[in-house]
């Protein structure tokens, strides 16, 4: 008798929130987008992929992705800094010199591309909607740690299928402050103050890690950012083109500019830097 | 090293050549301490047979030589070298980079291996031609602390030697202090 009146009664605050339908049509209302997607018709996929894709593992591999870049960001006490170069190559070809690799989430958060030009620029166009959704559903912007959540659970779904990206999510909410994430294809999703992704990666840290500290002004964090990238741009073959610096700040990002490496490369010469170089004709 | 066990910490990677070259070397094992000693000894014989030792360049020249040579060899060594050095005529003091295919670049600063990816971006900002001994050590340091911070092997103990006016000498060079990271 008891089970039966629990079965029928409700308590009284049940009608509030989400009803069970409401509920089951929001959690179904995002996937199919993502998980719906057509597979090549052979036994392994993944397989397939490297063998068609893979520079690296067979450098004869008939498509050549978009791969080669230096991204970075770090955090100090006036925000996040986030920087990237602007090159697009496939295999040894330079696709373009004027790429986008910060995209604009919202006004409030960044996020950075590295890797596969493709599905770093479709799955970070899907994690913006995806933010934007949470906004409508929730009344209130998404987290950066929801947010780098969401991607991070996305690519580990389709881990060892060929994607590849190396992404990090910047941004200022009233909840967390300044937060910093990288999120890879492995799987990995870190917080951290300070992160470098491409193949120019190493010579960005090696600039960075010598001046970096958390208590750095805004200017001197603005031209770090800036430095770090074109000793990148200068020692990887694969990054190059324009400098695309941004500022995240409690009330928005700004942006810093869109600026070729060449002339700010000559001007530092100019400083004494770059000792290296001769500008004689020898 | 053999395999994951170190042998030594404390081998010394340079060999003098003369009294004010030093040559400082990396790569296959057994090969890079016999290819050096050679070197040291075929410059070795020079000065004592014509009584005045060979400046940087033809030092560095000749090695290059006697590494193309070994290329072309049927078992080439396969040795990467920094060859720095100060001539004793006019003064000037030289570095040298040589790697196993024998290409040889005379370089105000320079790498090997894995270190160039970290330090090379570190050294062309804060390198410059004019800097002082004190400026110089400081730029040695950034570049150990950061291969300490991002390197995933932790290289024991470092070895570092001046080469000037007054010859070749050994420092003091505290290694052993924690590299703070971000």
């Amino acid at each position: 008798m008891d089970a039966l009146v629990a079965q029928y009664s409700r308590p009284a605050f049940a009608n509030e929130g989400y009803s069970e339908e409401e509920q089951q049509e929001l959690s179904q209302a995002t996937p199919p987008l993502s998980l719906k997607f057509a597979l090549p018709p052979i036994a392994r996929p993944a397989a397939f992929l490297r063998a068609t894709t893979d520079d690296h593992a067979n450098p004869n591999c008939p498509i050549k992705l978009a791969h080669g870049t230096t991204t970075l960001a770090f955090r100090f006490k006036g925000g996040i800094i986030v920087a990237t170069d602007s090159r697009a190559t496939a295999g040894n070809w330079i696709a373009s010199q004027t790429v986008k690799k910060v995209i604009e989430i919202n006004n409030c958060l960044l996020g950075t591309m590295a890797g596969g030009a493709a599905d770093c620029q479709y799955w970070l166009a899907y994690l913006g909607m995806q933010c934007r959704l949470h906004e409508l559903r929730h009344k209130r912007r998404i987290s950066v740690a929801a947010a780098s959540k969401i991607l991070a659970n996305l690519v580990y779904s389709y881990k060892g299928m060929g994607l590849s990206m190396g992404t990090m999510c910047a941004g200022v909410t009233p909840q967390e402050g300044p937060a910093l994430y990288y999120i890879d294809s492995d799987g990995t999703r870190l917080a951290g103050n300070l992160f470098c992704v491409g193949s120019g990666q190493t010579f960005a840290y090696g600039v960075l890690d010598a001046e970096y500290h958390y208590d750095l002004s805004e200017e001197a964090a603005l031209e770090l950012g800036r430095r770090s990238i074109l000793a990148a741009t200068h020692r990887d073959a694969y990054s190059g083109g324009f400098i695309n610096l941004y500022h995240v700040k409690e009330d928005g990002w700004v942006k810093h500019g869109f600026n070729d490496t060449a002339p700010i490369f000559w001007r530092t010469k100019m400083a004494g830097e770059f000792s290296n170089v001769t500008s004689e004709l020898v | 090293m053999r395999g994951a066990t170190i042998l030594k910490a404390s081998d010394d990677k340079t060999r003098e050549l003369n009294k004010h070259t030093l040559m400082a070397f990396t790569g296959e094992v057994g090969d890079t301490v016999q290819f050096a000693e050679y070197i040291q000894a075929n410059i070795q014989l020079y000065s004592m047979r014509n009584d005045t030792d060979l400046g940087p360049s033809a030092v560095a020249n000749f090695v290059r030589g006697e590494l193309a040579r070994s290329l072309r060899s049927k078992k080439p060594y396969t040795v990467n070298l920094l060859l720095g050095g100060m001539d004793p005529i006019t003064k000037k003091p030289s570095l040298y980079w040589l790697d196993y295919l024998a290409a040889l670049a005379p370089l105000p600063y320079a790498a090997h291996g894995y270190a160039q990816y970290y330090c090379l971006s570190i050294l062309d900002k804060h390198h410059h031609p004019d800097i002082d001994y004190e400026q110089g050590v400081k730029i040695l340091r950034m570049c150990t602390d950061e291969l300490k911070r991002r390197l995933p092997i932790d290289f024991k103990g470092m070895l570092v030697k001046v080469v000037d006016k007054d010859g070749i000498r050994e420092i003091e060079y505290d290694d052993s202090k924690p590299v703070a990271s971000a």
